[in-house]
């Protein structure tokens, strides 16, 4: 009797619970969400920094994106190739290559090249800088070198060096951040085999271009000479690389007089 | 025929007493965790308003059945708290598995206060005052059997979505308002439930 007396309630209850739990699992089979498990999966191939260059809020809206359709599988820039190959396996669409870009600075006035006008002590912030008298730089066109460009970068490629950007091309993952965040528009993504640079956007005339900076471009058009393959022309006042042409024979290179066409060869092998 | 409008009367008055008089929050100091946990927008203080009142009705039926008709009859009402939870429980698992399929975005809004309505004790206090006997509204005595359960938890949990919409009412219009710092968030929302608290004392008189 006294044993049954601690069994009975047992018993009861657990029939109480066993209809309630009948009841919830028939409830949850009905109303299951279903969890597309390809969101999951494109997720686990993203790289996860967040750093907004497929123009979503992040890795994870991504990949509802891409699963959603409405993001393409090779939206992930930083990601490259093997991303977009990996995420259209999941999503058994073809992603197409992707040619690598790389960030790339369209400066040399360093300190030692550039005219100085006045000592700027304010907040530490090109944008700023910049809208006061134009920039403590000569040259209205040049990197302002504060680095509006380190803080957007989200993976620690860019340094400012001797008042100039420096992008590190084997961090860079060709996100585009820094590009939107320069205020002057020197950053610029240009394909990763693209080794041969303008370093100079100054679209004054030469005259004025050479007092602001010893490496201006002054638009003499000696590189547009030298060129072989009539890949560089003299647009607005700055010698421009047509990228699609251009062999990276280099012969520009030492012919320009103000040392701003850049071979970064063996920038980009290290 | 008057003993049918005499009865009706009866129900209307304890409606209203659940309502106001007796109010969940005000006057009995129930369910006070959602209510200033949940309660920064009228959305979704109405969201948790509507849950609360689905639970506590459904609540206030299956405990009042399985107290009267299987706890009771086997003399063993001594497990009436527990086997409250439970159906309480599972009761607060449906509405979120409801929600989840219906309306993610409350979901996602209510958050962790959604499974919290488990132990929200508006609703287990309403459970164990419907067999905790009689009560008096209006002079007369009301017996709980199992339609006064019901209206009980419906009408109580009425009583709680009122309380919590007016008090996100508040809250929404003194986001920009100029509080003192020390007073801003919950302290200045403690002193609206307070001052609200001594408002519905008001209705003491009207039943």
């Amino acid at each position: 009797m006294d044993i049954l007396n601690i069994l009975f309630p047992l018993l009861v209850l657990g029939a109480i619970g066993l209809i309630f739990g009948l009841v919830l699992g028939f409830v949850g089979k009905k109303f299951a969400v279903e969890a597309d498990e390809r969101v999951e999966k494109v997720r686990q191939c993203l790289g996860g920094a967040n750093c907004g260059a497929c123009g979503f809020a992040g890795c994870d809206a991504f990949a509802e994106a891409v699963v959603a359709g409405r993001a393409p599988v090779n939206g992930c820039t930083p990601g490259g190739n093997a991303t977009a190959k990996a995420i259209g396996e999941i999503m058994g669409l073809e992603a197409g290559t992707l040619e690598p870009v790389v960030a790339r600075v369209r400066c040399s006035g360093n300190c030692d090249n550039m005219v100085v006008r006045y000592e700027y002590k304010g907040m530490e912030s090109c944008r700023a800088a910049a809208a006061i008298a134009g920039g403590p730089k000569a040259c209205h066109f040049a990197c302002v070198g504060l680095g509006d460009c380190r803080k957007a970068c989200k993976f620690d490629a860019i340094v400012i060096e001797n008042g100039v950007a420096r992008i590190d091309p084997n961090r860079c993952t060709g996100c585009g951040m820094c590009e939107a965040a320069c205020p002057r528009q020197i950053i610029h993504l240009l394909p990763r085999s693209q080794t041969i640079l303008v370093a100079c956007r100054n679209k004054a005339i030469g005259r004025i271009a050479r007092l602001q900076c010893r490496t201006a471009c002054v638009a003499c058009g000696r590189c547009v000479k030298q060129c072989p393959s009539e890949a560089i022309a003299v647009v607005d006042g700055v010698a421009q690389i047509d990228e699609t042409k251009c062999t990276r024979c280099g012969a520009c290179v030492p012919a320009c007089p103000m040392h701003c066409i850049h071979n970064l060869f063996e920038e980009n092998l290290a | 025929m008057t003993e049918f409008w005499s009865e009706a009367a009866k129900v209307l008055l304890f409606m209203v007493s659940c309502v106001l008089t007796n109010n969940f929050i005000f006057s009995r100091f129930l369910g006070c965790c959602p209510f200033l946990g949940v309660s920064n927008r009228v959305e979704t203080a109405f969201g948790m308003g509507m849950a609360v009142t689905f639970v506590m009705a459904l609540a206030s039926l299956f405990t009042y059945i399985v107290y009267t008709w299987v706890l009771v009859p086997l003399n063993l009402s001594y497990l009436s708290t527990i086997s409250f939870i439970l159906i309480i429980a599972s009761l607060v698992q449906v509405v979120e598995m409801f929600l989840k399929k219906s309306a993610p975005a409350l979901y996602g809004a209510l958050g962790i206060y959604l499974p919290l309505i488990t132990t929200n004790c508006a609703v287990l206090g309403v459970c164990i005052l419907n067999i905790g006997g009689p009560t008096t509204v209006a002079g007369m005595t009301i017996e709980y059997n199992l339609i006064y359960s019901v209206l009980n938890g419906v009408f109580g949990a009425l009583g709680f979505l009122l309380a919590i919409v007016l008090m996100a009412g508040v809250r929404e219009r003194l986001e920009t308002a100029d509080i003192p710092a020390p007073l801003r968030g919950f302290p200045s929302s403690l002193i609206i439930a307070g001052l609200m608290s001594i408002a519905f004392m008001g209705f003491k008189g009207l039943v």
